[in-house]
């Protein structure tokens, strides 16, 4: 029986680890062999390989060489990826033999149990990496779509294909002309601009009218309140094409109908239920008595609320607006109906360049965009940790 | 300012009552197109020598002639009608004629007659569909093939029926979502003679035929919504053979330079061109029809060839085709229309659509999804 020490690491029997190694090998094996288009011998040649090293580095060579060997299998499979794809080939290569290289000692080792509690079931440690693979591999369905355009965006021709000279990393495969086609394409300028004046306005709209309507609401004495709730709460139920030929419709007895207003007051309308459903949230945690004691010291209503109760819900206020802003900005079925050519917004004119000419800038703006967005969330992100920080409500 | 638009419009009273002064046309006016390279040549040879003349007017352009019809419906129903020119296939505006959507055209009043004075009725001829249609440019559905797919020892595919020889020429195709052209190309190359086609395709056992020929090449096809989709794909090297306008396999060929090659064999010529909407406010109806008649004429239809490859609809116009803008490459061969490449073309029936078109719509998408 094996003495138990804290961390549970010990060297596991070649039986076991040399059948995980040419598994994984295999299974890698699989996707190099279909690329080079025989399958088989990737499965094959993949398990062989890593059961080979597997013997070389469990066995043969001493426990002290296993850095120098780590290298060696970088070395070994980026020089495999070079024959087999150049430049490209090497760079997978390498990254392949890093992987490996440390794969090997952390299932030979048993390092895989060091962070994990020593009384745990050989299934239970199973399950537990079983688990981060599953969420990793959802992860990665999520993030590569929107990941895979990124490189797309930077391709010297006009179309949505990875070229040859693209995949072995030639300079001449890649370009900024999308980029530039973007900034100084004035259908594209007119978009952009169409976008960022359009969102603010609407976002402000959404704001004010769903904050008050959240309060208004959350206040006892409001008759029917859960009816009008739902009234709000509406635009994000009914499906977009319903609201949106509605709006059409209404909006053109109006004269609203193509004009700026008009597609501000739509889009307020959809954001409208994301501020009152954030804001009813951080709601619920405030307290009214401190309306009340701001009232006995005599502040009239209209300062208790910027003073007292605005500061507090603030962080409902800001993620709601933000939800109003990203959905003014992405918003794309309601302002073809809503809008004319004239207001012609960021989405439409992708969505019309999708359409009519699978061009490179699309996928030029969609990457900007994904960079806005994440610089965007990360700074809010980072103001509402400050600002916790500063109240003394988190620790950190 | 006053002074001129008074003067300008008794003088255009005195002159003649239907005549319109310039002062009295809306300075904006909306154009709807197609987007894309076809839209680009339009800017270019239409709206921006236009604009030059009139530096006060806006003009913005809506790419969506792919809609148009339900817009146009849905637009007349809210009584808000905000576009003035549109572009659409001969198709669609026969069936925005007959509705009432679309105004009618007297090609004699509203289009320019011909630099030697030919009258545009007979400038434009048998293209001159429905009441309502201003042809500018007739375009063609035609096959492009990837040359470094054609397998080795094998001609390079000539013939329509190539596209359903899966043996010697395997691969996937592309072909549009829709009856239209397929069904008759089917029906060519099951051994139906090309006066038949439509007396045969008119009944359902001639349908039922053309599905069966698609049916032997179904799992190797992908199907296309948008002009693009073809292009794409062939670049891609997702498909050998495939099924587009040939302004965008032209653009392909020349402007981007991939290893495609034509095949105009059995091509589909159809008409592209312009319509006015019904029931437009006197000023606006007075640019769009201004406009039109520049637009349309010899010269502007000539100039439009020099940044894609449709033929114009003027038989005045095929003289003065000269070579692509920026390519600089003569653009008469790579016409439709061009003799070596017409030697073999199909003559779409608008007619016979119009009546069969919801039919075989229905059975085509039924036969799609089994």
């Amino acid at each position: 029986m094996a003495t138990y020490t804290l961390k549970y690491v010990e060297k596991k029997p070649l039986s076991f680890s040399l059948q995980v190694l040419a598994a994984a090998g295999g299974f890698v094996g699989l996707f190099v062999g279909a690329a080079q288009s025989t399958m088989l011998n990737g499965v094959i040649g993949g398990a062989v390989l890593m059961a080979v090293l597997g013997v070389l580095a469990l066995s043969v060579l001493d426990e002290k060489l296993e850095k120098p060997f780590r290298w060696g299998v970088i070395l070994l499979m980026a020089a495999g990826g070079w024959y087999l794809g150049g430049l490209a080939g090497l760079i997978v290569g390498g990254l392949f033999g890093w992987f490996f290289g440390w794969f090997i000692y952390w299932i030979g080792e048993g390092r895989y149990r060091a962070t994990l509690l020593p009384y745990l079931t050989p299934g239970q440690v199973l399950g537990h990496y079983t688990f981060r693979v599953v969420c990793g591999l959802i992860f990665f369905f999520l993030i590569t779509p929107i990941v895979v355009v990124m490189p797309l965006s930077f391709n010297a021709e006009n179309f949505f294909t990875f070229t040859p000279k693209m995949l072995s990393l030639d300079p001449e495969g890649y370009s900024l002309k999308h980029y530039r086609d973007f900034f100084t394409n004035p259908d594209w300028q007119q978009a952009l601009w169409n976008s960022v004046s359009i969102a603010p306005v609407a976002t402000l709209l959404s704001v004010s009218f769903g904050t008050l309507a959240a309060i208004g609401l959350s206040s006892e004495h409001v008759p029917f309140r859960r009816a009008i709730m739902a009234i709000l709460i509406s635009p994000m139920i009914v499906p977009l094409i319903i609201s949106a030929a509605g709006m059409y419709f209404f909006y053109s007895r109006l004269g609203l109908q193509g004009t700026f207003w008009g597609v501000v007051l739509a889009h307020a309308a959809l954001g409208i239920p994301f501020v009152i459903i954030t804001v009813t949230a951080t709601l619920v945690g405030f307290d009214r008595s401190l309306t009340r004691a701001s009232a006995s010291l005599g502040a009239n209503p209209v300062t208790t609320f910027f003073r007292v109760q605005m500061p507090l819900i603030l962080p409902g206020v800001i993620s709601g607006g933000l939800f109003a802003f990203i959905t003014s900005f992405d918003e794309v079925v309601v302002v073809l109906f809503v809008g004319s050519a004239g207001q012609k917004t960021l989405p439409w004119q992708m969505f019309t360049g999708l359409r009519e000419q699978i061009s490179p800038t699309i996928l030029a703006v969609a990457t900007i965009l994904v960079g806005v967005s994440i610089v965007l969330l990360t700074t809010v992100e980072m103001l509402r940790r400050r600002s916790e920080r500063l109240r003394g409500l988190s620790p950190g | 300012m006053r002074l001129t638009k008074i003067l300008l419009a008794s003088s255009a009273l005195a002159v003649s009552a239907g005549a319109v002064a310039a002062a009295d046309m809306a300075n904006s006016m909306t154009l709807v197109s197609w987007g894309g390279a076809y839209q680009k040549s339009q800017v270019n040879a239409y709206s921006e020598p236009y604009k030059a003349m009139h530096p006060d007017l806006e003009v913005v352009w809506d790419e969506s002639s792919n809609e148009a019809v339900a817009k146009l419906r849905a637009m007349d129903e809210a009584g808000n009608v905000t576009w003035d020119v549109v572009d659409v296939v001969a198709a669609d505006a026969l069936r925005l004629c007959d509705e009432g959507l679309a105004m009618e055209i007297d090609p004699d009043v509203h289009l320019a007659a011909a630099p030697d004075g030919t009258s545009a009725a007979d400038d434009f001829g048998d293209l001159l569909v429905g009441d309502c249609y201003i042809p500018q440019i007739v375009y063609s559905t035609t096959f492009g093939y990837r040359t470094d797919m054609v397998p080795d020892g094998v001609e390079p595919p000539n013939d329509i029926c190539d596209v359903f020889d899966l043996e010697t020429y395997p691969g996937k195709r592309s072909l549009e979502k829709r009856p239209i052209n397929n069904m008759e190309w089917a029906l060519l190359c099951d051994g139906v003679a090309k006066e038949d086609v439509y007396d045969v395709l008119a009944t359902p056992e001639g349908q039922q035929q053309a599905l069966d020929k698609l049916a032997t090449i179904k799992d190797s096809v992908v199907w296309w919504s948008a002009g693009a989709d073809t292009p794409q794909l062939l670049a891609d090297g997702e498909v050998f053979i495939g099924s587009t306008y040939n302004g965008r396999l032209f653009s392909v060929i020349e402007e981007q330079k991939q290893p495609v090659a034509m095949m105009w064999d059995a091509q589909v010529f159809d008409l592209d061109g312009w319509i006015i909407p019904a029931g437009l406010p006197e000023d606006r109806l007075a640019r769009a029809l201004d406009f039109i008649m520049f637009a349309t004429d010899t010269q502007r239809l000539a100039d439009q060839a020099a940044y894609i490859s449709y033929g114009p609809a003027r038989k005045s116009s095929a003289p003065l085709v000269g070579k692509h803008a920026e390519l600089g490459i003569e653009m008469g061969p790579h016409m439709p229309t061009d003799p070596e490449n017409a030697k073999n073309t199909f003559l779409y029936n608008y007619e016979f659509w119009a009546d069969y078109r919801d039919d075989i719509d229905a059975k085509f998408q039924a036969w799609l999804a089994q």
